[in-house]
């Protein structure tokens, strides 16, 4: 996460511009240095020299991580108050206030790379930022809960596993400390559907219904194919990414297709068939309109969930000015 | 306060346990120090991570610069005589 006077970008000494060719070939050098760091399987860290295109790459792709990971606590928060016990209610509790801490571990990350929170929520609020489409998807049922905890949990450590290797050193120990609390998340999700599964026959249905509609968003929460999937090489190279998106994806379904056997639940596609030759099971295509009818802001909840996201921010504004009002009437504040 | 208003950034140490020093753990903003504890042990310290907890004013950290790590850090470099390694002792020798 963030280090200390990690905010300014290094690298550039003043006076540098003046002298273009001085200038190029001292770039060639870092170039040549950070190269030789990300094959080498070191971590770049804040300060450290690194093109613009990485550091945009990771700004972009850790805000939209951090933007999920706060608008990913609206469609479970959304079931709090109407948990069936008490037990369920504060586990689901502890669930949406890990997803905040994860917000926050991966926005500290960001800053790191000399962006700023108010910046970066400025983006999300107005757009201009994205979160995963997965959470445009309303919570209809108590089943949701648990299909979230085991389907989008599960995909998102899928996902999130290989990223605790990934060559920025701040966001890869952010994931470490994601991936530890994740496990809790998807477990929780897990035995919640068991219950419900073989409960009576209403939560049972209920359950199933949960995953029909969770399981095809969830798939793709792993992004677009392979061969349209337009940052995949570059972020490869750079090792911020490890895995394809399709190999994620199968990996995915490989590990929930025995996961739901033992649910006693189906998962809702008629093509998915063990591929003895592959070693992997096969599944039915993916309705990528849908994915990106969702993504251009036509989901189910997509302005729900913003203006939500506004209306909290702009509601907390007396909060944040108290305190800031107390730190300097106290002078405690130090910046 | 500057025009942003972001409050302050503060960077996080965490001690895991009596004997061990506090280690970075990350950084969060809070408008004052107090704040920043409270904010930390309800970040960093959920699952009761730590003992004891430390919040600096990141602006209060110097840091080395890694475009001169290089050079500052290569007094120690010709210097392997301050490794035990680095003397041979005779075979038997004991307790060395």
């Amino acid at each position: 996460m963030a280090t200390a006077a990690a905010h300014t970008a290094a690298g550039t000494e003043p006076g540098e511009a003046a002298h273009p060719a001085a200038s190029s070939a001292r770039t060639a050098e870092q170039q040549a240095a950070f190269d030789e760091a990300v094959a080498a399987d070191e971590r770049i860290e804040p300060r450290d020299w690194m093109p613009d295109a990485y550091r945009a790459t990771l700004v972009r792709q850790i805000a939209q991580h951090a933007h999920s990971e706060i608008i990913g606590m609206q469609p479970e928060a959304n079931w709090i108050t109407r948990a069936p016990s008490l037990r369920r209610k504060a586990i689901l509790m502890a669930k949406v206030q890990d997803e905040a801490g994860h917000g926050l571990y991966l926005y500290s990350a960001a800053e790191t790379l000399g962006t700023s929170r108010e910046e970066l929520l400025d983006k999300l609020h107005s757009g201009r930022q994205k979160y995963s489409s997965i959470f445009n998807y309303p919570t209809l049922t108590w089943a949701d809960v648990g299909a979230i905890g085991w389907l989008v949990d599960g995909a998102a450590i899928t996902n999130q596993v290989p990223l605790c290797r990934c060559s920025y050193g701040p966001y890869a120990r952010a994931m470490v400390r994601v991936c530890k609390e994740e496990s809790f998340h998807q477990r929780q999700g897990y035995e919640s559907l068991l219950a419900l599964s073989r409960g009576t026959k209403a939560q049972h249905e209920m359950a199933q219904d949960a995953v029909n509609r969770w399981w095809w968003p969830s798939l793709m929460m792993f992004g677009p194919p392979d061969d349209e999937s337009s940052h995949s090489e570059q972020s490869m190279t750079w090792k911020i990414k490890r895995h394809s998106n399709d190999e994620l994806r199968q990996r995915f379904v490989d590990i929930c297709v025995p996961q739901a056997e033992s649910l006693g639940l189906t998962l809702p596609d008629p093509d998915l068939v063990w591929n003895e030759a592959r070693g992997h099971y096969d599944f039915g295509p993916i309705d990528w309109t849908e994915f990106w009818a969702v993504l251009k802001g036509n989901g189910p909840c997509n302005d729900q969930r913003i203006t939500q996201r506004r209306r909290a921010h702009e509601e907390g504004v007396w909060v944040r000015e108290a305190a800031a009002a107390y730190a300097a009437k106290h002078g405690k504040a130090t910046a | 306060m500057s025009s942003s208003t972001d409050w302050p950034l503060w960077e996080v140490f965490v001690r895991s346990r009596r004997g061990l020093s506090h280690t970075h753990a990350g950084s969060l903003h809070a408008p004052d120090a107090e704040m920043a504890l409270r904010n930390a042990r309800d970040l960093y310290t959920r699952r009761s991570e730590g003992v004891s907890l430390w919040v600096v004013p990141s602006t209060a950290i110097t840091a080395s610069s890694p475009d001169e790590k290089d050079s500052f850090f290569e007094p120690a470099g010709d210097k392997p005589y301050r490794h035990p390694t680095f003397y041979e002792i005779p075979d038997g020798v004991k307790h060395l």
